[in-house]
């Protein structure tokens, strides 16, 4: 286990090279904000012109793996936060049990997902490319048009999730390895608010997709 | 002002006035920040010896009185340029209208009585004339530089274009929104007649049916009779078993919807009501009328719209 | 008029040996490198090669231009021509190149830094900027695109037949290289600043990357999904874009313009930042009225948000949303009109030298204004309708973007040159350059004012035969304009090889920059300068001084 912290030469210190980093992280992540909120204010603004097909179209999806998973990634989150909170306490032991709880549970998210609910959906003909499509009369467009949204928001979420599940493997590996310490860990932080993030992100979807028009 | 385009429209002069006071306002600025850099270049050059003497202190006056005054002349361009934009977006009522479809790469024009052109659109002269346009396939512009005006013409919408021809003649017409291959050859002429000349030229062009009477066959063709009723008069007549709304009366008042809001039933909304029935439902009706995108070109639409209108303007009890 | 003197130390020729330049000869060293410098100089490589693609496709466009017949015969081509520069210069020339060179290698210098926060991701940027380029070159190569750099729907989602996908997923990658080099300088310009050097300590230049910097983390993402939405809309054939079930055309211009607005001020903001610094340096005097000129330069890039439906009075929006953004246009145009008060008031009782840089940065104020003032006509809503879609805008965007920009970034290019490789350029050639370039411009571009008034649509390629001679009078100032840019890359590749060695300062100039040799070891400062005074600290006019450095 390293004892000393090093830092990089434009820096003045190793605290000042971490709070820059996390700043970093934060700014990328307001750029995440404009990227979903830009599908999102679109997919409202189609709702408003469309809104009984997009109805029909979310009477469609599957209420309870959308909870489920909602749950999932909402602990997902806390493990991982307890993980941070374990090395900063200088327990690595516990910090690579939570990591790999949260890893778990987003593997799980990602199975349910797309192992079960995207394989319901196109089984059931509610791929909007598709010729045939569950859906007709009236309603067929605006349906369509939720679906449309329905897969490229949760496909780009899914993409978000890849990368944190890769993200978590390489944070294990490193504290595996005993990178990290009280004093420096820097990357289980920033990893950690992308993670969380990636939930929100989930969390905006949610009502989007499989509450709004239920009623 | 006509030194190098004709201003052929009414509110073409006004808007070449606009554009004459932008000129002198853009000189004038020009005038002042080329002749102050001359200025310095020459007075303030390194080689100049002489005693500069020292700088301003309160330079925020300046800065100040310089924001200000850009910010007034600013406001003032705006207003005058927003004032005669609103009365060119509001045609007057009693306009003639006129029916514009654009697809790749031509104009094809319409006119009530049937008349059809192809790239050439006659109009009289000294009469409101609201050109009501929509386009089979991308968004096409129509523009007549002579008018000083020009719109975007949409898929699947009617855009709407108004003017008063001021002078006979003959105009370009070109569309200005890049439509692919053939953009640049989707140019056209208008003829602008005087209103004898016009009539003669209606006459003259007459094709055996009218808009609304090619309508109204079409009416029953694509089977709008089957659930609106064989007038118009709804769907509560016996030979159809479908409640749909009566459509005598429909244009030009208004209509509740589903949705708690009242529209104006214009050619927009019989346009869209066909096209896309899903998107503004009659209240206490059901949404089941199937949408005819696709299945009826914008021509045939038109021709529905004509027929629609035509339809009497009281309504059933 | 003075030429200036060389500082009167003497420089070594071994001078550029212990810089940056030398450490390190391989090739992996550079194409490795996280040195802010070496990666200025790559991106330099870079954007001068786009530069040149999109520079002869619009010298073909102008040929084309000559008969109103279209003299290349085939309008296919002629589409795919203006596209190919459109894509090429705006986002793989204009919006990357003064911050990705000038930028890069400049701001840990300005701060007193060592390097940016984040160099690494520097390198990855550079990497993704040419991941994009190459598959949009390839896109435009493989037969083209013919939409237009807009991409307007449904022309690009369903009716062209041209590689939308690819060129669209280039510049996707290329806008996540801009996002990346955004987040850096922000977080550089926040984080890196030296002992003493406060905000408003700070020189101009880096308030305006800063700014622009805002810009291309905000808006950035939005082009991403809006392309995004595109390619999906194209290859599976149904999209949010698509009215025939109910999506929306002009949701596709409302989202692109989001952005693209906000790309004009990318673009245009660092060329302030250049000519900021410019001017100050050739009057030897500090700049005027500076908190108004920094505040200038956020107020712009605040209210560039607010102004994108601007591009479409004519397309079908309502009257309310046209009014509003009128009324924001003219708002955004103030700041800019006070930098030009404000450089003016710089030159104001200054010391004058007319080096090429300063040539460059008066060129600069005049074509910027010239630029600026027709903004004033096409914010105005009825005058609009006239004139958008025809040459005027065209004119209205080739003022600011090529008139102002590309001059400031050739006027940094040469102020900076000698900083960046140790050697000056020839100085009378590069004033030659300067004037050509001018001439050419005008003369290419000001008769496009008047067809555009005379109705002339842009985007043709062929027109109607009343516009020739205007057209003629165009392309020939075209053929001016391109040997004023072939000229400074001839002189200035030959000054790499036979320059005269440049001494540290050799304008005079304040800047932490001008503290270091040139060209700078790699560490930038051995030991952290520290700040104690405002930039621009010129002894005060009243005092009189030397004539020449």
């Amino acid at each position: 286990m390293s004892s000393t912290v090093v830092h990089d030469f434009q820096y003045e210190s190793p605290s000042h090279q971490a709070q820059t980093a996390i700043a970093g992280m934060w700014l990328f992540l307001a750029t995440e904000v404009l990227f979903f909120g830009g599908l999102i204010l679109s997919w409202i603004y189609s709702r408003h012109w469309n809104q009984i097909g997009f109805d029909a179209g979310a009477r469609e999806t599957k209420l309870w793996i959308g909870t489920l998973n909602t749950g999932i990634l909402i602990t997902s989150s806390f493990t991982y936060a307890a993980g941070l909170a374990w090395i900063r306490a200088g327990n690595t032991r516990r910090l690579i049990q939570c990591i790999t709880v949260t890893l778990m549970l987003g593997l799980a998210f990602l199975a349910l997902k797309f192992g079960l609910e995207w394989r319901d959906d196109f089984s059931q003909h509610l791929f909007p490319a598709a010729s045939i499509f569950k859906i007709t009369g009236a309603e067929e467009g605006g349906a369509r048009l939720f679906f449309i949204f329905y897969f490229i928001s949760t496909g780009l979420h899914g993409v978000h999730m890849v990368v944190g599940v890769a993200l978590l493997l390489w944070i294990i590996r490193r504290a595996r390895r005993g990178e990290f310490s009280p004093l420096y860990h820097t990357p289980v932080h920033a990893v950690g608010l992308y993670w969380s993030f990636v939930d929100i992100v989930w969390l905006t979807l949610y009502p989007l997709i499989y509450l709004v028009g239920r009623g | 002002m006509d030194l190098l385009l004709p201003a052929a429209s009414s509110s073409a002069s006004e808007v070449d006035h606009l554009l004459l006071a932008l000129l002198l306002i853009s000189g004038a600025v020009l005038v002042l920040v080329f002749a102050l850099m001359f200025r310095y270049i020459v007075k303030y050059r390194a080689s100049s010896g002489f005693d500069r003497g020292a700088v301003a202190q309160k330079t925020w006056i300046l800065e100040g009185a310089w924001t200000v005054a850009t910010l007034l002349v600013f406001f003032g361009l705006f207003i005058w340029g927003a004032e005669l934009y609103v009365r060119l977006f509001q045609p007057p009522p009693g306009a003639l209208k006129i029916y514009v479809i654009a697809k790749q790469w031509m104009w094809k024009v319409e006119h009530s009585g049937g008349q059809r052109e192809i790239n050439t659109l006659h109009l009289p002269v000294g009469r409101a004339i609201e050109l009501v346009m929509t386009s089979e396939d991308v968004i096409h512009d129509f523009s007549v530089p002579a008018f000083r005006i020009k719109h975007d013409v949409l898929p699947d919408r009617y855009e709407t274009l108004w003017f008063t021809v001021t002078r006979p003649g003959t105009y370009h017409l070109f569309c200005t929104q890049f439509c692919g291959l053939d953009h640049s050859k989707m140019v056209g002429a208008i003829v602008a007649l005087t209103p004898p000349q016009f009539q003669a030229w209606l006459e003259q062009n007459g094709t055996a049916g009218t808009l609304e009477a090619e309508g109204k066959i079409l009416f029953m063709r694509y089977g709008c009779s089957g659930c609106h009723g064989g007038n118009g008069n709804g769907g509560n007549q016996s030979e159809s078993t479908v409640r749909a709304p009566p459509l005598t009366g429909l244009y030009g008042g208004p209509v509740p919807l589903s949705n708690g809001t009242v529209v104006i039933a214009d050619e927009r909304y019989i346009h869209d009501s066909i096209v896309l029935p899903d998107q503004q439902i009659v209240a206490g009706y059901a949404p089941i009328m199937p949408s005819f995108a696709g299945q009826i070109g914008e021509e045939d639409i038109l021709k529905l719209v004509a027929y629609i209108k035509s339809l009497a303007p009281e309504r059933p009890q | 008029m003075n030429s200036p003197t060389m500082a009167s130390t003497v420089v070594e020729a071994g001078q550029i040996d212990g810089s940056y330049l030398t450490d390190g000869f391989t090739i992996r060293s550079w194409l490795l490198t996280t040195d802010h410098k070496r990666i200025a100089v790559l991106y330099l490589a870079s954007i001068t090669m786009f530069f040149f693609i999109g520079g002869i496709a619009a010298a073909l466009v102008r040929l084309n231009l000559i008969v109103p017949e279209g003299l290349l015969g085939s309008a296919e081509a002629y589409n795919r021509l203006f596209t190919m520069h459109g894509v090429v210069m705006v986002w793989f020339f204009l919006v990357p190149a003064v911050p990705v060179t000038l930028g890069n290698f400049l701001i840990p210098l300005m701060l007193g830094a060592r390097d940016l926060a984040f160099p690494r991701l520097n390198l990855f940027s550079w990497y993704l900027f040419i991941l994009g380029g190459a598959v949009t070159l390839w896109a435009l190569f493989a037969g083209g695109v013919d939409t237009g750099w807009t991409f307007y729907t449904p022309l690009s989602t369903t009716y062209s037949k041209g590689h939308v996908v690819l060129a669209a997923v280039g510049i996707f990658i290329a806008g996540f290289s801009s996002i990346a080099t955004g987040l850096n300088f922000i977080v550089s310009i926040h984080r890196l600043r030296a002992p003493g050097l406060t905000w408003y300590r700070m020189p101009v230049f880096l308030w305006s990357l800063y700014s622009l910097s805002v810009l291309l983390v905000l808006a950035t993402p939005v082009l991403a999904i809006t392309l995004l939405l595109v390619v999906l809309e194209r290859i599976f054939h149904i999209g949010v874009f698509d009215p025939a079930i109910g999506g929306d055309p002009l949701l596709f211009q409302h989202l692109f313009w989001f952005y693209s607005h906000p790309a004009v001020y990318m673009m245009i903001l660092p060329g302030f930042g250049v000519v900021s610094e410019i001017i100050p340096a050739f009057s030897r005097k500090r700049i005027f009225g500076y908190k108004f000129i920094v505040w200038a330069s956020v107020s712009i890039a605040v209210i560039s948000f607010f102004v994108w439906g601007h591009h479409m009075f004519v397309a079908g929006t309502s009257l309310y949303s046209a009014v509003l953004f009128s009324i924001l246009s003219y708002l955004v145009a103030v700041p800019s009109a006070i930098k030009v008060f404000n450089w003016l008031g710089t030159m104001h009782k200054g010391y004058i030298r007319f080096d090429a840089p300063m040539l460059y940065a008066l060129g600069f104020i005049g074509l910027f204004t010239i630029g600026g003032v027709t903004g004033l006509w096409v914010a105005a809503l009825a005058a609009d309708v006239h004139l958008t879609q025809t040459y005027f805008v065209v004119a209205h965007f080739h003022y600011i973007m090529v008139g102002g920009m590309v001059s400031a970034f050739f006027g940094g290019l040469h102020f900076w040159w000698s900083k960046i490789t140790g050697r000056m350029y020839p100085e009378m050639w590069a004033r030659v350059a300067a004037l050509i370039m001018f001439i050419g411009f005008n003369l290419t571009f000001f008769p496009q004012f008047i067809l555009g008034y005379l109705g002339m649509p842009r985007r043709y390629f062929s027109y109607a035969p009343e516009f020739q001679v205007l057209n003629v009078l165009s392309s020939a100032g075209a053929t001016i304009l391109a040997a004023a840019y072939l000229l400074p890359l001839a002189y200035l590749v030959w000054s790499l090889l036979y320059g005269e060695y440049a001494p540290a300062n050799p304008w005079g100039a304040t800047g932490l920059e001008w503290q270091t040799p040139s060209p700078p070891p790699t560490v930038n400062f051995i030991q952290t300068p520290l700040v104690t005074q405002g930039p621009y600290a010129y002894p005060p006019p009243e005092t009189g001084r030397e004539r020449h450095v």
